[in-house]
C-alpha cells in the first residue's frame, strides 16, 4: 500500500505559512560533516534501545519502500501538489545521514532541519519528536548509525514553485512548531507519564489521529478526535470514540501488542504496521502507552457501557441466519461474508463479529470499503489472518448495498452519506497501490499476533 | 473432449488421458472373481538383484499384457502422485518392447487389476515397479522374439524388433499382436533379463512430456475430486473437535429435514451427512457441526515444550551404526542438539474419495498411496474379507506421503455402506485435512563430535528420539473412521521400520568415514499427536541435523565446508555430486557472501542406498526484521540410470521449494486439547513473494545402473543447505525447526 | 430457485440456491472439472476463474453477485486439441506436479496477460500471490506465464487464422 502520509492541505500551509514568516528565521547554519562513525564505536545496549526506540516510533514504514531496502528512504507521499519523498537515513556517506554527527541528528529531530541548514518538510513528524529527549535521539543515532548503509539517494521532491524553497517552511514551523521535551505530570503516575511521553512524542500518534486545520497543521484542542492518512480513516482516539465497545488498558494493551482484540477486531491498514512494530519493543512501554491512552479516551458514559454490554452480548450470542434477504445487500452479506464473520470461530482467524467493528459504527465508509475491497493479505511465512478481497467479484452497487446494509444492521448510527463516491475512490487508490507496490512485500514484523488462535 | 454434458461413467473416467483407464464395475469384478491374482511363486533359488517387484508378482503379464489387436498395457502397482512416474513407466516399456511412445497403456494401482507392489512411497517406484517393468518388457520382448523366431524357423539372433513387430532378415514382419496368441505372457519371469544397450537408447533418457499434463490444463476429469458417477450423492464429515472427543448429542431430525439432505449418518463418534448437491452437504455438516455436542479432553502436550515432551518420553534404545578407532584422538569436542516441530503434508486439494456400495461389495475409488494394504484396512473396518472390497486409485491432489487420502477412502467406504447402490463422494474440507491428517513426527537430535589436530572428525556421536514414521493402515485402527465408529479398532502399536531404509532413523547413519562413531536410535512408542509418513521420513531432520553439524565443525576447524565434506567423503558418486554442485553454484573456498547474505551446502545420499543430492543455497535477511528469503539454489543429483530427465528435475525443484518452506515457516500448532493449524492462515506456507529467483538442476545420468528414484532425494540436502545459508547470513546458528522469521531476528540481535 | 449464469460463453439455468458459491455451481451443475476446491476460505486460489476479465475466487463468490456476467474456466480457453497460447505455455513447461493447482493459477496469469501483455517478472509474481502451490512448481509456473506471454505476443503478430479466408 502507497502511504500518503502528508495531507493535501499541508501543502497549502506550506505557501501560506511561508508567505507569513520572516526571510530572518529561514536560515540555519550547516553543522560540520563528520566521516561516519565506526559501527563498532556505538555501545551495544545502546543501540539495542535505539532498536526499540525506532520500533516505537516506527521509522521504518515512511523510510522504507515495500520491499526495498529497510531505511533507504524514497518511498513517494504523493499530494495534489506534487510529491515528497521520504529521505534515506541509513548511514551512507553520500546520499544518506553517515555524515551527520550526533547533535546534527538531534537539531533535525527537534527542529525538522538537516546537516545543511535545510528546513525539513513536515511529513517528518518533528512537530512529535520535538518532544523526545537526547538520551533517547542519541539512542536512535546510535541504531541508524550501526545500520548498512546503501546507496540510494533520495529522489527530488516534484513540489512547483514557492513550495520547493525549503525556506518556506520556516513559516509554518513559527506557526505550528511548539518546542520543548516533555514535562512530566506529577499528578500521574510514572507510567502514565511514560506513555504520554511515548505518545506525545516518538509515537507520534496524533499525526494521524488528530484532525488538521486548514493549514495542515494538528488541531489544537481537537487532540485525538480522529484523522486521515493513506486514504484511511484514522479513528477518534478519545472520548468520541466511534468504538461499539469503550476500550480499556487491557483492550488496548493486547490490541497494540499482538494486532487484534475480540472485541475489536483485527488492525489493518497503517495500524498493521503500527502494531507489528510494537509486538518487538519492551511490552512495558506498549502498557504504558495503552495507560496513557485510557485516560485520553476517559472513561466511557453510561450510555456508552450500556451500548457496549448489548453489543457484546449480541456479539456472543449463537447467529441468527439473516433471513430479510429483500433488504438490499443481506443477501450479499449472508452468502459473502456471514459464512467468515459469524461462525463463531475466535478472532483473528474468524472474522470479528461486525457489530464489534468500529469500521462500521465510523463515521464515514472508507475503511469498510478498503478492506470489503481488497481484503487482508496474508503476510509471508507468518501465521496472519486472510480476507478474500471482493473488488474482482463485486461491482460498485453491490459493494454499496452491502456497506449500507452493515451500517444499518451492526451499528446505532445515520447511514453514511456518499457511499458509491468513497467506493469509487478506493477502488481507484486500490488499483494505483497495485500497481506502485512491488513485491516481495516485508512485513515489517509481526503484522499480528500468530501465537495463539 | 471431456467437456460437461455427457455423464457416462465410462467416459469421464477415461476422460482427458486421464489416471483411471476405461473400465466398468461389472468388468471389474469379473475379474476378480475369474483371473486372482496369481498366488506368489516360490522365490528363485538365487534372486537376480536388479528385478524389482517381479519378486513378488513374477507372471509376466501381470506387468506388460499384449492385444490381439496388438494394443499393449503396462500395469502397475505404483499410484501416480504427481511425479510424473506414469510417464517414466510408459518410456521403460516402449523402449524395451521397441514400440512408439504412444502405442502404450499404463494402468497404475486397483487392487482388481494390478500387482500389490504395496505402498507408493520411499521413492521406491523406479526401484520397484520401474524395474519390473524394464525386465517384464525386456522378457516379453525375448518371448516375441522366440515365439517369431520359432514360427520362421530363423534363428532368434537373426530376428530384431521395431516399432511393435519382430523383423526377419527377409524383411518379414510379425506383429506383437500375432504373436502373443494363447498365454504367451502368463509365464513367470526369469532371474535374468536380456536389457538393451542403454547406448542404443531412444525414449529412455528423454525429456518426454508427461502423459497426464494436458489433460489436467484443459479441464480434464484428472483427480479423484473429479468423479461424478450417475446418481452420485456429497457426503461430509463432522469430525470430532479434538482428539478422542465423544459425541453427546446432535439435532438429526432438524438436519434430515434440510434441503437436498439424503441421510445423517452416525456410528459411535463418527458423524456425517449426505445429500444430493454439493453445497446442500456443505451447508447441512456446518448446521450438524452446530447442533454437535462434545466432551473434549484436554490431552495434548505443550506445544513449545515438545522436545523435552519426547526426550521424557519412554524409548526403546538401540544401537544401530558403531565404529571404533582408539588411535584416532579427539582435541576439540563440539555439541549440539537440532529439533523438528510436527509438520503438516498440507495438500492443496483436501483428501477425497468415492464408494459404492453395489451386492455386498464396497468399491472405493481413492488417492492412497497403498490400494492394497487400504483395502485390508476397509475389510478389517467393515468386518468383511478383502474380496469384498476394491480399491481403486485414482489421483488426487499431491500428498508427499500418508495425508487424509486412507482416511477418507474409509470415510467413504463406511458411508457408502449405509447407502446400498448409491455412489458416495466424500470431500474433505480444509481444516478437516489440517487437522486431522497423520502429521511428519516431531523429532530431536543430539549430536557431538571431536576434531583431531588436522581438523579432521575423529569421534562422532549421533543421538535420534523419534516416534515412528508409519501409522499406515495395515489394520483398521490406522483409520480415523475405524477408530471413531461405535465397536471402535484401536489404534495399532507402532512399528520402529526396520533398516536399512529405516524410519526416524533414516539418514542416521553418516555416509561419511569417521574413524569412531556411534548412532543410536531412541524409538518412542508413545504419539501424543497423530502422526504418519511424511516425504523424506526421518531423513528430513536426520541429514538436516547431520548437515548442519558439518557445517559448525567445519568452522570449528576453520576449513571451507565444502572441502570438509569431501575430506571425510569416500563414496566416489557423492563427491561427483558434490563437486558438480559445488562448480555449477560457484563455491570458492574462503568467499564471502554480500552484505546481508549468506551462502549454505549440504548433501546426502537418500537412505544411504538411495540417489545421490547437494544443494547449494544463498539467502538473504533482512537485518531488521529478520526475514529470510531464498535467492538462489543449486543442486545435482545422480539417480542412476536416468529415464526422464525433466521428471527428475521437476520433482527436486518441488523438494527444494518444499523443504524450504518447511524449513523456513512450518510447525503445527496446538493447545492442550486442540490443534489449531487448520487452515493456510494459521499454517503459512511458501508463498509466490518468496520465491527464487532461480533453482537449477543438475543431473548426473549413470547410463545402465539401478534407477534411484528422486522424489524424497531432496528434501534433507534443502533443509541443512538453507539451515546454513541463514547461519552464514546471521552469524548464529539456529537448531530449532523452523527457521522462522522471528528466531532469526532475535538470532540477530542488533 | 432458477438462475441463468453465462459459463464460457454459453447460457446455464441452474437451480440453485443464491447463495451457492460459484465453484459448486462450476463443478457441481456444469460438471466443470477447472475450477478446483482447495480451502473454501478465500486462501489458496485452486478455484481462481475469471469474471468479467478478473481473476475471481469461485469458492467466495456467491452466485448472486454474477447476474449478466461472464464467467471463464480453464475449459473455456482451449481444449487438448486447439490448446489457448497460456495452456500450451503449461504443456511446454510441464509446469506441473500433481498440478491440482495449476488450473487456478493459469486462470490468474490469464487475468493478468489480458490486462498486461507484458507483465514484469515482479509483476507476475506479485499477481499469483494469493495462489499456492504445495508440490513447489513455482518456478515452472513463472516460465510458463512468461512463455505464454511470447505466445500472445506471436499470436497478435502473426496474422490471425480466423477471420482471415485463405
Ligand atoms: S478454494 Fe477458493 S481460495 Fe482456496
Ligand atoms: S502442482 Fe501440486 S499443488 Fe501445485
Amino acid at each position: 500500500m502507497t502511504r500518503t502520509r502528508i495531507i493535501a492541505s499541508a501543502v497549502a500551509a506550506l505557501l501560506i505559512g511561508g508567505g507569513a514568516a520572516a526571510f530572518a528565521v529561514a536560515w540555519r547554519p550547516a553543522i560540520a560533516a563528520i566521516e561516519p562513525p565506526a559501527p563498532k564505536s556505538f555501545d551495544p545496549a545502546l543501540v539495542k534501545r535505539g532498536r526499540d526506540l525506532a520500533a516505537l516510533g516506527n521509522c521504518t514504514d515512511c523510510h522504507t519502500v515495500r520491499g526495498g531496502k529497510t531505511f533507504a528512504g524514497g518511498l513517494p507521499v504523493p499530494t495534489p501538489f506534487g510529491t515528497i519523498y521520504s529521505s534515506n537515513i541509513t548511514p551512507d556517506a553520500d546520499t544518506g545521514i553517515g555524515t551527520w554527527s550526533q547533535a546534527a541528528f538531534r537539531r533535525a529531530m527537534r527542529s525538522g532541519i538537516n546537516r545543511e541548514g535545510q528546513h525539513l518538510y513536515p511529513t517528518f513528524p518533528y512537530d512529535h519528536f520535538t518532544n523526545v529527549t537526547d538520551e533517547d535521539d542519541d539512542a536512535l543515532y546510535a541504531y541508524l548509525m550501526t545500520r548498512p548503509a546503501v546507496h540510494a539517494p533520495t529522489p527530488a521532491n516534484q513540489l512547483s514553485f514557492p513550495l520547493d524553497q525549503r525556506f518556506v517552511v520556516a513559516g509554518w514551523k513559527l506557526l505550528f512548531l511548539r518546542r520543548g521535551t516533555y514535562a512530566p505530570d506529577s499528578a500521574q503516575t510514572a507510567e502514565w507519564n511514560r506513555g504520554a511521553y511515548l505518545v506525545e512524542g516518538l509515537a507520534h500518534c496524533g499525526s494521524c489521529h488528530t484532525p488538521r486545520n486548514a493549514l495542515g497543521a494538528e488541531r489544537a484542542g481537537a487532540s485525538f478526535a480522529g484523522g486521515d492518512v493513506d486514504n484511511w480513516n484514522a479513528y477518534a482516539i478519545n472520548a468520541r470514540s466511534p468504538s461499539p465497545v469503550p476500550w480499556d488498558t487491557a483492550a488496548l494493551f493486547s490490541y497494540l501488542r499482538q494486532g487484534w482484540h475480540p472485541d475489536h477486531g483485527v488492525a489493518r491498514g497503517p495500524m498493521a504496521e503500527v502494531v507489528s512494530n510494537l509486538s518487538s519493543v519492551d511490552e512495558r512501554d506498549v502498557h504504558a502507552i495503552a495507560t496513557y491512552m485510557t485516560s485520553v479516551f476517559g472513561a466511557p458514559t453510561p450510555d456508552q457501557m450500556r451500548r457496549g454490554n448489548e453489543v457484546l452480548a449480541k456479539a456472543k450470542a449463537p447467529a441468527v441466519p439473516a433471513s430479510q434477504t429483500e433488504v438490499p445487500g443481506a443477501s450479499i452479506y449472508a452468502a459473502a461474508c456471514a459464512t467468515c464473520h459469524e461462525t463463531g470461530r475466535p478472532v483473528p482467524y474468524g472474522g470479528v463479529n461486525l457489530g464489534l467493528s468500529t469500521a462500521i459504527s465510523g463515521p464515514d465508509p472508507r475503511n469498510v470499503a478498503n478492506i470489503v475491497l481488497s481484503g487482508i493479505r496474508p503476510v509471508e511465512g507468518e501465521r496472519s489472518p486472510i480476507m478474500p478481497g471482493f473488488a474482482n467479484s463485486m461491482t460498485n452497487d453491490q459493494v454499496a448495498a452491502v456497506l449500507n446494509y452493515l451500517r444499518s444492521r451492526f451499528s446505532n448510527q445515520p447511514a453514511w452519506t456518499g457511499v458509491e463516491k468513497t467506493i469509487e475512490e478506493a477502488r481507484r487508490t486500490q488499483t494505483v497501490s497495485l500497481q506502485t507496490s512491488p513485491p516481495p512485500h516485508n512485513a515489517p514484523a509481526d503484522p499480528t499476533q500468530r501465537d495463539k488462535p | 473432449m471431456n467437456g460437461p454434458g455427457n455423464l457416462d461413467r465410462r467416459q469421464i473416467l477415461a476422460g482427458g488421458g486421464a489416471l483411471i483407464v476405461s473400465f466398468s464395475l461389472s468388468d471389474a469384478f469379473a475379474q476378480d472373481q475369474a483371473a486372482p491374482a496369481p498366488a506368489p511363486a516360490p522365490a528363485p533359488a538365487h534372486p537376480p538383484k536388479w528385478i524389482g517387484s517381479l519378486k513378488e508378482t513374477p507372471f509376466l503379464d501381470s506387468w506388460v499384457r499384449i492385444d490381439a489387436d496388438g494394443g499393449i498395457t503396462v500395469f502397475t502397482g505404483k499410484a501416480e502422485l504427481g511425479q510424473g512416474f506414469k510417464t517414466a513407466f510408459q518410456q521403460i516399456a516402449a523402449e524395451e518392447l521397441d514400440v512408439p511412445f504412444k502405442s502404450l497403456k499404463v494402468v497404475t494401482a486397483d487392487t482388481g487389476r494390478t500387482a500389490n507392489e504395496g505402498y507408493t512411497a520411499g521413492s521406491h517406484s523406479m526401484q520397484d515397479s520401474g524395474t519390473a517393468i524394464l525386465n517384464a518388457a525386456a522378457q516379453a520382448r525375448a518371448l516375441l522374439i522366440a515365439e517369431a523366431a520359432r514360427r520362421l524357423d530363423v534363428p532368434a539372433e537373426n530376428l530384431r524388433t521395431e516399432n511393435g513387430a519382430v523383423i526377419a532378415p527377409d524383411g518379414q514382419r510379425l506383429g506383437y499382436g500375432d504373436l502373443v496368441a494363447g498365454n504367451l505372457l502368463h509365464i513367470q519371469a526369469q532371474p535374468e533379463s536380456t536389457l538393451k544397450d542403454p547406448s542404443k537408447y531412444t525414449v529412455v533418457g528423454q525429456p518426454v512430456p508427461r502423459v497426464d499434463i494436458p489433460a489436467k490444463v484443459t479441464g480434464g476429469a484428472s483427480y479423484v475430486q473429479d468423479m461424478r458417477l450417475p446418481g452420485m450423492v456429497h457426503a461430509r464429515v463432522v469430525r470430532p473437535p479434538s482428539y478422542g472427543a465423544q459425541l453427546i448429542d446432535y439435532d438429526a431430525a432438524a438436519i434430515e429435514a434440510m434441503p437436498g439432505v439424503v441421510k445423517v449418518i452416525r456410528s459411535g463418534n463418527f458423524l456425517g451427512v449426505a445429500a444430493k448437491k454439493e453445497f446442500q452437504a456443505i451447508k447441512a455438516m456446518r448446521a450438524l457441526t452446530a447442533s454437535a455436542k462434545w466432551n473434549e479432553t484436554a490431552r495434548l502436550p505443550k506445544q513449545e515444550d515438545i522436545a523435552r515432551v519426547l526426550l521424557g518420553l519412554p524409548s526403546q534404545d538401540s544401537t544401530i551404526f558403531e565404529r571404533k578407532n582408539p588411535a584416532a584422538v579427539g582435541l576439540k569436542t563440539i555439541e549440539a542438539t537440532y529439533t523438528r516441530p510436527y509438520q503438516s503434508h498440507g495438500s492443496i486439494g483436501p483428501s477425497c474419495a468415492v464408494g459404492h456400495h453395489v451386492d455386498d461389495v464396497t468399491t472405493v475409488w481413492t488417492h492412497t498411496q497403498g490400494v492394497f494394504p487400504d483395502r485390508a484396512g476397509i475389510a478389517e473396518m467393515l468386518r468383511v474379507p478383502p474380496a469384498k472390497v476394491r480399491l481403486i486409485h485414482a489421483e488426487g491432489s499431491g500428498c508427499y506421503g500418508h495425508n487424509g487420502a486412507d482416511d477418507a477412502a474409509a470415510d467413504a467406504a463406511l458411508i457408502a455402506r449405509e447407502m446400498p447402490d448409491v455412489p458416495v463422494r466424500v470431500q474433505w474440507m480444509r481444516d478437516q485435512e489440517h487437522g486431522w491428517e497423520p502429521y511428519g513426527p516431531a523429532m530431536v537430535t543430539k549430536l557431538k563430535a571431536s576434531l583431531d589436530d588436522s581438523g579432521a572428525i575423529a569421534d562422532w556421536n549421533f543421538e535420534v528420539w523419534s516416534n515412528t514414521h508409519s501409522m499406515r493402515p495395515g489394520g483398521a485402527g490406522s483409520l480415523l473412521a475405524a477408530q471413531h465408529m461405535a465397536q471402535p479398532f484401536a489404534v495399532p502399536a507402532p512399528k520402529p521400520l526396520p533398516l536399512p531404509e529405516g524410519g526416524g532413523d533414516r539418514n542416521a547413519i553418516p555416509i561419511y568415514t569417521f574413524p569412531n562413531a556411534h548412532v543410536v536410535h531412541h524409538f518412542i512408542p508413545a504419539m501424543p499427536i497423530r502422526i504418519s509418513a511424511m516425504r523424506g521420513l526421518g531423513a528430513y531432520h536426520n541429514v538436516f541435523s547431520i548437515e548442519s553439524f558439518m557445517d559448525e565443525l567445519a568452522i570449528a576447524a576453520n576449513a571451507d565446508p565444502v572441502e570438509f565434506r569431501l575430506k571425510h567423503l569416500e563414496d566416489s558418486r557423492g563427491r561427483d555430486v558434490i563437486k558438480k554442485t559445488a562448480e555449477a553454484f560457484g563455491w570458492k573456498k574462503g568467499q564471502k557472501a554480500p552484505d546481508g547474505r549468506g551462502y549454505g551446502f549440504a548433501f546426502a545420499r537418500y537412505k544411504n542406498l538411495a540417489a545421490y543430492c547437494a544443494i547449494a543455497t544463498e539467502i538473504e535477511i533482512n537485518r531488521e526484521t529478520g526475514c529470510p528469503r531464498l535467492v538462489r539454489a543449486v543442486a545435482a543429483v545422480d539417480s542412476g540410470q536416468v529415464v526422464n530427465p525433466d521428471g527428475i528435475i521437476n520433482q527436486v525443484e518441488g523438494a527444494i521449494m518444499q523443504s524450504m518452506s518447511w524449513t523456513l515457516y512450518e510447525a503445527v500448532t496446538f493447545n492442550d486439547t486442540r490443534i489449531t493449524s487448520i487452515d493456510w492462515q494459521t499454517y503459512p506456507i511458501v508463498r509466490f513473494d518468496a520465491v527464487p529467483q532461480s533453482i537449477e538442476v543438475h543431473i548426473i545420468d549413470r547410463p545402465g545402473l539401478p534407477y534411484l528414484g528422486a522424489g524424497e532425494t531432496g528434501q534433507g540436502p534443502a533443509a541443512a543447505s538453507v539451515a546454513n545459508a541463514v547461519a552464514n547470513a546471521a552469524g548464529k546458528r539456529l537448531r530449532d525447526l523452523p527457521l522462522n522469521r522471528k528466531k532469526i531476528k532475535d538470532a540477530i540481535d542488533v | 430457485m432458477t438462475i441463468t449464469l453465462k459459463v464460457n460463453g454459453h447460457d446455464h439455468q441452474i437451480d440453485a440456491d443464491p447463495d451457492t458459491p460459484l465453484l459448486y455451481v462450476l463443478r457441481d451443475d456444469i460438471r466443470l472439472n477447472g475450477a478446483k476446491f482447495g480451502c473454501g476460505l478465500g486462501q489458496c486460489g485452486a478455484c481462481t476463474v475469471i469474471v468479467d476479465g478478473k481473476a475471481v475466487l469461485s469458492c467466495v463468490t456467491p452466485v448472486l453477485l454474477l447476474d449478466g456476467k461472464q464467467v471463464t474456466t480453464i475449459e473455456g480457453l482451449g481444449t487438448i486439441d486447439a490448446p489457448a497460447p497460456i495452456q500450451r505455455a503449461f504443456m511446454e513447461e510441464q509446469a506441473a506436479q500433481c498440478g491440482y493447482c495449476i488450473a487456478g493459477m493459469m486462470m490468474r496469469a490469464q487475468a493478468l496477460l489480458q490486462r498486461n501483455s507484458k507483465p514484469t517478472d515482479e509483476q507476475i509474481r506479485a499477481e499469483l500471490e494469493p495462489n499456492l502451490c504445495r508440490c513447489g512448481t513455482h518456478m515452472r509456473i513463472l516460465r510458463a506465464v512468461h512463455r505464454a506471454a511470447q505466445l500472445m505476443d506471436t499470436a497478435e503478430l502473426s496474422p490471425s487464422l480466423e477471420g482471415s479466408v485463405q
